[in-house]
């Protein structure tokens, strides 16, 4: 067997035939035979897992803590009248911060990161800020971020600005906090650009402002979409960190249920939740990591 | 088109009566750090002259032309094109670079971009052309350098050759009145180097004002007027290519031009 080949049918299955060669879980298989082979050792794999919480000596008790049919179904729907709210409805107000958040974060981070990278020198004072914005927000714990802003902000009681509802002091700490992130991300991707390009695009008699947006952005975001986004999926589950603020999101909902019930299946509900928005996303991003690897595998051909 | 003389029209580089002085550079001086680069260049280019800058690599030909189209601040010295001083305060480069049309060694084209977004961006955005004019010029230019069937192409689908008679193109699309040249062919395969200097001979004879820093010295007998040769940031010698190369008087140019007939350059 050519041993050098990772797309020999007859490797063991054991071996990440494929593996590294993009994302998607089969294409990398040919064959029936391999087929077959990933098809027994995923199947020997998932008994295996589930030996282990079946044969356990509590699994009895913790299949009716965490896997109750019953509590799982009456949490996601809820029952305000027993004292607890709807984790399925909950989830939607995950989505919302998720989105609104999403947005701000990548026009402030995209506005930090071209701060940053100016070299004007009337512009070092902002420059400094900028810098040690950053390295604020990336060090302190977006917990701390939430309650410094939902408890501190409408302790200042000041007009508008602290009588909002707690969930927008919550996207207010995903939006520093993630900024910080997603700026370095974006600094990275303006840095990918070769300086040639801007020389090519300034020779042209395009201005600093022209050659950015058209030359040097678009190609620095198509290098940047698959940590972007990675940094987006972490961000659809951090808005389950605003609930400790009282705000009810799924995560919050569920710790109700949890308290009022003594059955902590609501969680399980709340986690297959954020599994079903964060998993499309993952998805997503393989398929852009995927079109980009076959573009410039076709360019050098 | 208004009557007014286009570059997909016709000729190339109406700089002004002949014989006017298009780039005039005097005791130019430019460093990188402790590395003097450029130790008081001297030069001067008429309207409709063609001049190559030959050289060893590092002799400051690349650092001179990224000069004269203001990529380079300079350390002291003057630069005129035009009649005007691009090197005074408060002169906008933007201004001055929609003059002069500069190829790079490395095409530089932008990979995100068809060849047709490739050549219509500046005239869009700087000249602020209409865009289906500008996109009739485009394909005029395109197709009069045989490249209107790669129109819809991403520079990554094209071949060195034609990538770098695209960023001609995309240069010459902003109706420059001169050409700075940097070293356009040294990046290509031997097969593909004819293609791109059939291009550059073509706008010689539309009577563009070219400066050129090439190592291709058969091209630069062929085409220029005049061939100055630079070593360490001087200009040792300058003179007719048919005298240049033929009876160098500096020691060190003579010495340079054995160089390339034993690498067989020349």
């Amino acid at each position: 067997m050519d041993s050098n080949s990772p797309m020999s049918p007859g490797q063991p299955a054991g071996s990440f035939a494929g593996m590294g060669r993009g994302p998607g879980l089969f294409s990398s298989y040919r064959g029936a035979r391999a087929a077959l082979i990933s098809t027994i050792s995923t199947i020997v794999v998932l008994a295996a897992l589930a030996a282990v919480f079946l044969l356990a000596a509590g699994a009895h008790a913790f299949e009716h803590t965490f896997l109750s049919p019953t509590d799982m179904w009456r949490s996601f729907i809820g029952n305000p009248k027993q004292g607890y709210y709807s984790v399925g409805a909950a989830i939607w107000l995950n989505i919302r911060m998720f989105l609104v958040a999403e947005v701000l974060i990548l026009a402030l981070a995209l506005f930090i990161a071209l701060i940053r990278q100016s070299t004007g020198p009337a512009l070092f004072p902002i420059r400094i800020l900028a810098t040690g914005y950053v390295d604020f927000f990336r060090g302190v714990p977006l917990i701390l971020v939430i309650f410094a802003l939902g408890f501190g902000v409408p302790a200042l009681s000041l007009p508008f600005i602290s009588t909002q509802p707690d969930a927008v002091y919550g996207v207010m700490a995903l939006v520093l906090s993630y900024s910080a992130y997603v700026s370095e991300v974006y600094r990275a991707g303006l840095n990918s650009v070769h300086q040639s390009q801007v020389s090519a695009a300034r020779s042209l008699g395009l201005s600093q402002g022209t050659a950015l947006r058209y030359v040097v952005l678009p190609q620095a975001v198509r290098n940047i979409i698959p940590p972007l986004l990675n940094d987006f999926i972490s961000l659809q589950k951090d808005t389950a960190l605003v609930g400790t603020l009282g705000v009810i999101e799924a995560n919050k909902a569920a710790s109700i249920y949890s308290e009022t019930v003594f059955n902590f299946s609501s969680f399980t509900v709340a986690a297959i939740l954020f599994l079903i928005l964060t998993i499309p996303l993952a998805r997503f991003t393989d398929r852009l990591i995927e079109r980009d690897r076959r573009r410039r595998l076709a360019g050098g051909a | 088109m208004n009557g007014q003389p286009r570059a997909g029209a016709g000729s190339f580089g109406q700089a002004g009566p002949a014989g006017g002085e298009a780039i005039r550079i005097d005791d130019l001086h430019k460093s990188f750090g402790a590395n003097e680069v450029l130790r008081g260049i001297t030069m001067s280019v008429a309207s409709h002259e063609v001049i190559c800058l030959i050289g060893a690599s590092g002799s400051g030909k690349s650092t001179l032309l990224r000069c004269v189209n203001l990529l380079e601040p300079i350390d002291s010295g003057r630069i005129s094109l035009l009649g005007q001083d691009v090197t005074a305060p408060n002169v906008d480069a933007n201004l001055v670079r929609r003059q002069i049309g500069i190829v790079f060694q490395s095409f530089n084209l932008f990979p995100h971009m068809t060849v047709l977004r490739n050549v219509t961006l500046a005239p869009t955005k700087v000249l602020k052309t209409p865009r289906p004019q500008a996109v009739d010029e485009a394909r005029a230019l395109l197709d009069r350098f045989g490249l209107l069937d790669k129109i819809d192409d991403y520079p990554d689908r094209l071949s060195g050759g034609q990538q770098q008679r695209v960023a001609i193109v995309r240069a010459l699309a902003m109706q420059p009145q001169i050409m700075l040249l940097d070293e356009v062919t040294s990046a290509l395969d031997p097969e593909l180097v004819a293609e791109v200097l059939e291009v550059i001979t073509e706008l010689a004879a539309g009577g563009m004002t070219m400066l050129i820093a090439t190592h291709e010295m058969g091209f630069a007998r062929d085409i220029a007027n005049r061939v100055c040769f630079l070593e360490e940031g001087r200009i040792i010698e300058e003179a007719p290519p048919a005298e240049l190369f033929t009876n160098p008087k500096d020691e060190r140019t003579r010495r340079f031009l054995r160089r390339i007939v034993e690498a067989k350059r020349l």
